[in-house]
């Protein structure tokens, strides 16, 4: 049997920034909430071809796994949870947008 | 402080020019992912976590005072206003855009300083002791041979594509502050006689397979130091191993051949190439050597130290701690510390560099060393001038008095920002150095070494550290591992591990009871935790960190 297909989104580095960024319906994005949770396989490996194609924007593409709370994606493992929401030591990258959102 | 020559800045102007075109290829797509990051690694830059990192070394540890105002400059222009020291006495800027990089690149150049080979599969940065050139116990200043070394190896035709990594460090004392057991190749300056030499130590390593390195030469003279090195790496580049990652450093070489088998195979390179080497490194070894003239030390008045050492008990207890002996009786060498309780270990901010490069002009004849526990030394400071420094230092948040205590703890960046990482660092090593601040034990305690990694390649020498603590991804959840017992010393040893690793939330409280054990153990204060740990073994140690697994044997 084979596993069945669990949530994921797919995630990469911005070519610029270097930040981590989505893909959405419609492009990349920040912030994990906004990413298009991927639920069909097909779809999945479709959307993926479809992000590895725009090399000249993100680097480094890959699915990584979510859970739904509620309509709201959220990492499975501690590492993309760091990802989604920037290092623990200081208020930088995306803690500090999670700061000035908070403001 | 070794000066570039026109040489020297015209290779670096037009490898920065090479770099500044590929990035512009990498942006405008004419370049893949693909093909530009090799490109990039030559020359320090990665993509971590969350953001680009760019990886400066600072050459044998050493810079000077507009050196340093660079760092801070680049700090603020490019980045978050701070820079990150590491354990390979390199500078990592964590959040530079990728636009940006070549003009950081340029900015260095301006003061003799670049990023290339400070990643790959390439001779690294070259380290040295961080005291050189002001160690009371030094037989001669590292820096001169470790600069002939860079210069060799930069951009080495032979070396560029390198097995796996390769890191060098000398020391020129006979207490090892340079870890040179724990690299591919150590170098000790040692005499014989008359005669200054070298005795080389190969083979030595962390990560995965640690590794303690192995004599390969017990005495090698000045003019044969590089033909002997480069037909150390010559054997390497064709005898180690590119099937397996995990197995292509040196240290394994050594240990499947045996150290005979590789001195037989250098030897026979050596003969093969011994000519090549025309004495050309030795003139330039001596031009070198003009460079790092010793200060001319001055006479001054040591009232002030005396009068501060007498009256304020915390510059006596700065003093005690931070301070190590100069090859002068009236000087000092300052160690400044970037530990500050409950701050990252190893990042100073750009107002903070921009002090210590002020106060190295004032009063440390323009001197600064990173060290690579991850702080800042003042090499060359008179007596008299201590109490200047201390209160200007204190000001800014760099008077914390823990040099080889329990909160001057290295850590890797960890999984806060590295890509590498299976568990954090940084923020471990906050709560240890905060909860023995809370304690007021650390002084009580005296000299323990922590050492933390975020994942097996050790960058934070955790094999070496008295308690070592490795960070792991056990089943999605962050697990640490403690090793008892390591040193990082002349003495080296690899730590014993302890037993289960701890959650994240446990192993504040297992080091506490590590420590707390230690202290009923040992025999007299003067005992450190590592010589109760010698003189003990593991047993009371792990009494101590699973009380619940001894109350299970007893019932």
């Amino acid at each position: 049997m084979p596993k069945p297909f669990t949530p994921k989104v797919i995630t990469a580095n911005a070519l610029l920034e270097g930040d981590v960024i989505y893909q959405t319906l419609t492009g990349w994005s920040r912030s994990l909430q906004d990413a298009e949770v991927l639920t069909d396989e097909a779809h999945a490996d479709l959307r993926m071809i479809e992000a590895e194609a725009q090399a000249d924007a993100v680097v480094g593409v890959y699915l990584a796994d979510v859970i739904m709370d509620g309509d709201v994606p959220t990492p499975t493992h501690f590492r993309e949870d760091f990802r989604a929401t920037g290092p623990s030591n200081y208020a930088h990258g995306k803690q500090e947008l999670r700061k000035q959102e908070h403001i | 402080m070794y000066h570039y020559t026109d040489f020297d800045d015209a290779f670096l102007k037009s490898r920065n020019a090479q770099f500044r075109a590929q990035v512009e290829r990498r942006i405008d797509g004419s370049l893949t992912e693909d093909e530009f990051k090799p490109l990039r690694l030559m020359n320090g830059l990665y993509l971590q976590l969350h953001a680009y990192m760019l990886r400066v070394a600072i050459p044998y540890g050493t810079l000077n005072s507009s050196q340093m105002e660079k760092l801070a400059y680049i700090a603020d222009k490019w980045d978050k206003g701070y820079g990150h020291f590491t354990t390979r006495q390199n500078i990592q800027y964590n959040w530079p855009e990728l636009r940006d990089v070549p003009d950081m690149l340029d900015a260095l150049a301006e003061v003799n300083m670049h990023a290339i080979q400070t990643s790959g599969n390439t001779i690294r940065n070259v380290t040295a002791d961080h005291f050189a050139g002001a160690a009371a116990d030094e037989v001669a200043d590292p820096r001169p041979v470790a600069e002939l070394i860079r210069q060799w190896s930069t951009d080495h035709p032979e070396f560029q594509f390198l097995p796996r990594k390769f890191k060098v460090a000398v020391s020129g004392a006979s207490a090892d502050r340079a870890v040179i057991k724990a690299h591919d190749i150590g170098l000790q300056i040692v005499r014989q006689g008359d005669d200054i030499g070298y005795r080389v130590i190969i083979g030595g390593g962390l990560g995965r397979t640690p590794m303690i390195g192995k004599v390969l030469y017990d005495f090698v003279s000045g003019e044969d130091l590089l033909p002997t090195l480069e037909a150390i790496v010559s054997v390497y580049n064709l005898l180690g191993r590119r099937d397996n990652k995990y197995k292509a450093r040196i240290k394994i070489t050594v240990h499947e051949n045996g150290i005979e088998d590789i001195r037989a195979r250098v030897d026979a390179r050596y003969n093969l190439i011994r000519d090549q080497f025309t004495g050309v490194d030795q003139q330039m070894l001596a031009r070198i050597e003009a460079d790092f003239v010793r200060p001319t030390f001055l006479k001054g008045d040591e009232a002030p130290y005396h009068s501060a050492y007498q009256h304020d008990p915390l510059f006596r207890s700065w003093a005690d701690t931070n301070l190590s002996d100069h090859r002068n009786p009236d000087y000092a060498i300052v160690s400044i510390s970037l530990k500050a309780h409950g701050k990252t270990p190893g990042d100073a901010t750009s107002r903070q560099m921009r002090l210590m490069a002020q106060l190295a002009k004032r009063y440390g004849h323009d001197e600064l060393r990173i060290s690579h526990e991850q702080n800042v030394i003042l090499p060359h400071v008179h007596k008299g001038d201590l109490p200047s420094v201390y209160y200007a230092l204190k000001a800014e948040g760099l008077g914390t008095a823990n040099i080889g205590l329990i909160s001057d703890i290295i850590a890797c960046p960890g999984m806060d920002y590295c890509a590498l990482a299976t568990a954090r660092s940084i923020p471990i090593a906050q709560e240890i150095a905060t909860r023995f601040d809370e304690l007021k034990l650390e002084h009580d305690v005296g000299p323990l070494k922590i050492k933390i990694s975020g994942c097996i390649n050790a960058c934070g020498h955790h094999h070496v550290g008295h308690i070592g603590i490795l960070g792991l991804d056990r089943a999605g959840v962050e697990n640490y591992q403690i090793t008892l017992g390591g040193d990082g010393t002349e003495d080296a040893a690899i730590g014993e591990r302890a037993g289960p690793g701890f959650s994240a939330t446990e192993i504040i409280p297992a080091v506490e009871r590590l420590v707390l054990a230690y202290l009923d153990l040992r025999t007299e204060p003067s005992e450190t935790f590592l010589q109760t740990y010698r003189r003990l073994g593991l047993a009371p140690f792990k009494a101590a960190l699973y009380p619940e697994t001894q109350a299970a044997n007893a019932a």
